[in-house]
């Protein structure tokens, strides 16, 4: 398979007093075509920033600071506004977290899908109409053609989602960002549009990268996962080794905690205290602080990678030791 | 639809009551028949000529219904109003109606071009800082805003008489002529000034309009799907600041016909502000009453109007 | 009691209140912090408000005596304040312009030659002086009209977004009612029927602008109702005052703030319109403006009366409203909302 995103030691920084603020700190994934790779981390991470930063759609002040985004073979961040534009919504796609908000009020749906196709192709608004109808139905919209002309006040949160997917699909594109697709949803819909999801990438073999805090719909949907923490991936690996054999001290303590996968009957275990906002960020490993297996190297330095396989690495200074011993 | 029309509607019938009711306690309660005799007449007047005043004016009646359920001012003043029988000045004896029919002519010749020139003026200027927002043309469009707010109406009058009118002489001072081929040349002068007294104030507003919009999830996703900039602000945030900008400008209608006071008077036009002015000088609380009461009903009609274009600017109250 | 007693006792109320305020500010974290960061980003401006309300304060002071020798009888009974003081020798016969050192029209020597930064009007009044004596005016009418205004729209706004029903109805009601009616109109008749002084325009003043304060208090306090905190207060048993002086009112200080720095250069500017139309304050910028403006048309012109009078107001409302601005920026945290 080959390579169709490539992110390399990305830093997004809002700016502050005294210096900027990272809030995304020498990242770096990859993500072959037809791959689903899931970004996993608590609530202000910097998963959503580093989402917006590959489609360079980071909100003022913020910007990106340092590092190289290559997406089929093209440099992003090189690109001038029109050729970005030209990216955005076609080779790459975009679904966000509230269906609620995300859909112009004022405008009916199938003109919002259209506009995003006619944006992107020289088609006429009747074909265009065609198209909206045949994904509507694709993305499982019952009635497309009448809801063709609705707003979207008039739908649930469901098809409001689904009227997003259908949009981010109206121009095939190579890569699906998925930020929280399911957050905002009630739990029976969820299911329902994670397994749309995974239908129409088998079918399209569009390539997804899906951001998420939620380890059920990481294990429905990715082939590969990153671990971030406080704007740096910890962890990196394959589906199945990270959920079978997790080895950073926060992606354990993640897992652990997720209910869903904890034994009845016991208490659940958790991780002590929260994620520090941006601008609180220790020195060293970030995790220090709220780490059990903690050194005084932590403090200091910012742990580097040990690669543990082919698709396997994780930063932790208590890791990279263990491997020394051996 | 209709239903809500009509319950809009008959709820701005009940204010107009209130309106009433309040000019009422203002006019005849507070300020009791007897002061306005004085007013008009001199604090010396005697007593009979006072009282021959307040039945000339028909002052004379009790207050209140249960003083006399026949014969009351709180009745006949809701029905005057109510019939638009005005009655009469209390300083010149002119039917009110009269004034008002021949100063509104003036008042609209000065306000309605005002109001076209102004409105798209100041949502261009406000899109425009909008799209520059967080750079420098937005910091100083922001600070010529504030600028323009600190100066008093009086002084940018009397800086333009000075300036454009004294010594360059482009226009007259002052002065007022029906006939179209010279209205315009009165006009400009202070059509120019109103315009400018209120872009401030008005940029400023459209401007947290659009930046309320322009961070909205939508445009977002707008952007995602690879909008251009030109197009968001055309289609998707000008589309959903339409509804503030609607309100702003079917409430601004009614001030069209009350003329502008200050305008008018500085200017020389007879409009309905001119008269207004007037009234205030020489005591004459009946046309006064009138006016606010005149300005009120135009106001709750436009209301009424705002929430039905509303209905046909937002979908979401449309399809209620 | 005399005016000049009131007005001494109000001006040491405002200065124990507002030593009070501080003191609670430097005891929040929160306000502090907001406080500290108003100082950095508009530091000339706050000292432009901090000269105006040091003149304001100066001319509220007022006690009898110790007036030079050189003054009749009645005026040496008569309270003066600081800056009447400092001033008090400073009469000519007619207008001189300014730094002059003889009189405008007839070149007749000056009392105090050069003296006069802004030369002296038609009665020989320094302009300097009457420009300062507008401070405590336009500062009296902005902050005696919030004083009234303020507690109402709150008492109103929270009662009727707090209880809904019936209060909201007929709160709503009375609002909607003074709205309609057509604002500079409604100033004009309220003062009339009232009577022209001091008091009476700052309650029309107070009557008119409450409306658009009290609505918003309204709103957010319906907001604020809804919110999980208050919900949870209110299934513990708190009462319903409690939950409003503890959880309600807090939250809408920093809407008081804003709207009451915001509201004070309107308020400001609709005097000088009343002045104008013979119905505002007495020695208000607004009458200086309205006095002054036949002078325009002198020959030489006499531009001085003018000019100092819409220099002070401008000065002061551009002071204000910067810090309102920023004042906004900080506090308002729907201006922070940046992510997109």
């Amino acid at each position: 398979m080959s390579e169709l995103l490539k992110v390399e030691g990305l830093s997004t920084v809002f700016p502050g007093t005294p210096r900027d603020v990272p809030v995304v700190d020498d990242l770096s994934f990859t993500i072959d075509e037809g791959e689903v790779l899931a970004l996993v981390g608590e609530s202000g991470c910097g998963k959503s920033m580093t989402a917006l930063s590959v489609m360079r759609l980071v909100p003022k002040p913020g910007r990106i600071d340092r590092g190289t985004i290559v997406m089929n073979g093209r440099d992003v961040r090189g690109l001038s506004i029109p050729e970005i534009r030209k990216l955005r919504g076609h080779e790459i796609s975009m679904i966000f977290q509230e269906p609620m908000t995300s859909l112009n009020p004022v405008v009916t749906v199938g003109k919002q899908v259209v506009e995003a196709i006619q944006l992107h192709e020289a088609v006429d608004f009747g074909a265009a109409r065609k198209r909206t109808i045949e994904l509507f139905e694709r993305v499982g919209i019952p009635d497309a053609a009448p809801r063709f002309d609705v707003y979207p006040h008039q739908l649930s949160g469901g098809l409001k989602q689904r009227v997003m997917i259908a949009m981010a699909l109206s121009t095939r594109p190579k890569l699906l960002i998925a930020d929280e697709p399911t957050t905002a949803l009630d739990v029976t819909i969820q299911a329902q549009i994670l397994e749309l999801l995974r239908d129409l990438q088998r079918d399209t073999g569009m390539s997804i990268l899906l951001i998420t805090h939620d380890l059920g719909v990481v294990n429905e949907l990715s082939d590969r996962v990153s671990v971030m923490y406080a704007g740096r991936v910890v962890e990196h690996a394959e589906r199945e080794e990270l959920f079978g054999r997790p080895v950073h001290p926060y992606s354990i303590g993640l897992l652990r905690s997720n209910p869903a996968l904890s034994r009845p009957g016991e208490p659940l275990p958790e991780i002590p205290g929260v994620v520090p906002p941006p601008d609180e960020w220790p020195e060293g490993c970030r995790f220090a602080n709220r780490c059990d297996r903690v050194l005084e190297v932590c403090g200091d330095e910012i742990p580097g990678a040990t690669v543990q396989g082919p698709h396997k690495f994780v930063c932790c200074h208590a890791i990279a030791r263990e491997g020394a011993d051996d | 639809m209709l239903a809500y029309v009509i319950r809009r509607l008959s709820y701005g019938g009940v204010v107009v009551l209130g309106v009433l009711f309040f000019l009422f306690v203002v006019f005849f309660w507070v300020a009791t028949p007897d002061d306005i005799a004085r007013r008009a007449l001199g604090e010396k007047a005697p007593p009979e000529a006072i009282e021959q005043w307040k039945i000339n004016h028909g002052y004379d009646r009790p207050l209140w219904p249960w003083q006399s359920l026949e014969d009351n001012m709180l009745f006949s003043h809701y029905e005057s109003m109510l019939t638009f029988d005005f009655g009469r000045s209390d300083a010149d004896d002119v039917p009110i109606l009269e004034k008002i029919r021949t100063g509104a002519g003036p008042s609209l010749a000065l306000t309605v071009p005002m109001f076209l020139l102004g409105l798209p003026l100041s949502v261009m200027l406000s899109l425009v800082v909008a799209v520059f927002r967080e750079t420098y043309v937005d910091r100083m469009g922001v600070v010529l805003c504030v600028l323009g707010m600190s100066v008093s109406i009086l002084l940018y009058i009397i800086g333009a008489q000075f300036l454009i009118a004294k010594l360059l002489r482009w226009f007259p001072i002052s002065g007022f002529d029906p006939s179209p081929q010279v209205v315009m040349r009165f006009l400009s002068l202070p059509i120019l000034v109103g315009i400018v007294s209120s872009i401030g104030s008005n940029v400023r507003f459209y401007r947290t309009v659009f930046l309320e919009e322009v961070h909205r999830d939508f445009v977002r996703t707008a952007r995602a799907k690879g909008c251009g900039e030109a197009r968001i602000m055309a289609r998707h945030v000008l589309r959903n600041a339409m509804i503030p900008i609607l309100t702003q400008v079917v409430i601004a209608i009614p001030f069209l016909f009350t003329g502008s006071l200050v305008l008018e008077s500085f200017f020389g036009i007879p409009g309905l502000g001119a008269l207004t002015v007037e009234a205030i000088q020489g005591n004459d609380f009946a046309t006064l009453r009138t006016m606010v009461f005149v300005g009120a009903l135009l106001f709750v009609v436009a209301q009424v109007l705002t929430d039905v274009s509303y209905s046909l600017a937002d979908p979401r109250v449309r399809l209620e | 009691m005399e005016a000049w007693v009131i007005s001494n006792i109000v001006t040491s109320l405002l200065l124990v209140s507002s030593v009070l305020v501080v003191l609670a500010v430097r005891r929040s974290r929160m306000w502090s912090e907001a406080m500290g960061s108003l100082w950095k980003r508009r530091p000339i401006a706050i000292g432009v408000v901090a000269f105006y309300l040091a003149i304001g304060i100066l001319d509220s002071i007022y006690w009898v005596g110790g007036i030079n020798a050189g003054e009749d009888v009645v005026s040496a009974h008569e309270a003066k304040s600081v800056i009447d003081r400092l001033f008090a020798d400073s009469r000519e016969r007619s207008y001189s312009a300014p730094l002059a050192d003889v009189e405008f029209y007839g070149s007749a020597p000056l009392e105090n030659p050069g003296w006069h930064l802004m030369g002296t009007d038609l009665i020989g009044r320094d302009v300097v002086y009457l420009a300062m004596k507008g401070v405590r005016v336009a500062l009296l009418i902005g902050g005696l009209t919030s004083l009234i205004a303020i507690p109402l729209s709150l008492l109103f706004g929270i009662s009727a977004g707090y209880f809904g029903g019936r209060v909201d109805d007929v709160v709503f009601f009375v609002m909607s009612t003074l709205a309609s009616m057509p604002t500079l109109l409604l100033l004009i008749a309220l003062i009339m029927a009232m009577g022209r002084s001091t008091v009476s325009i700052c309650i029309a003043l107070a009557v008119t602008s409450w409306v658009g304060f009290c609505r918003l208090v309204r709103g957010e306090t319906l907001k604020l109702r809804e919110q999980d905190y208050v919900q949870a207060a209110r299934a513990l048993g708190v009462s319903e005052l409690q939950i409003i002086l503890r959880h309600i009112l807090p939250n809408l200080a920093h809407l008081v703030i804003i709207t009451f720095v915001l509201t004070f250069s309107g308020l400001v500017l609709s005097e000088a319109v009343l002045a104008w139309l013979g119905v505002g304050v007495d020695g208000s910028w607004g009458q200086m403006i309205d006095q002054a403006r036949s002078e325009l048309s002198r020959d030489p012109v006499v531009w001085w009366n003018i000019a100092a009078a819409g220099l002070s107001l401008f000065g002061l409302l551009l002071a204000v409203n910067m810090v309102g601005d920023a004042i906004r920026d900080i506090l308002d945290p729907r201006t922070l909302r940046e992510s997109p």
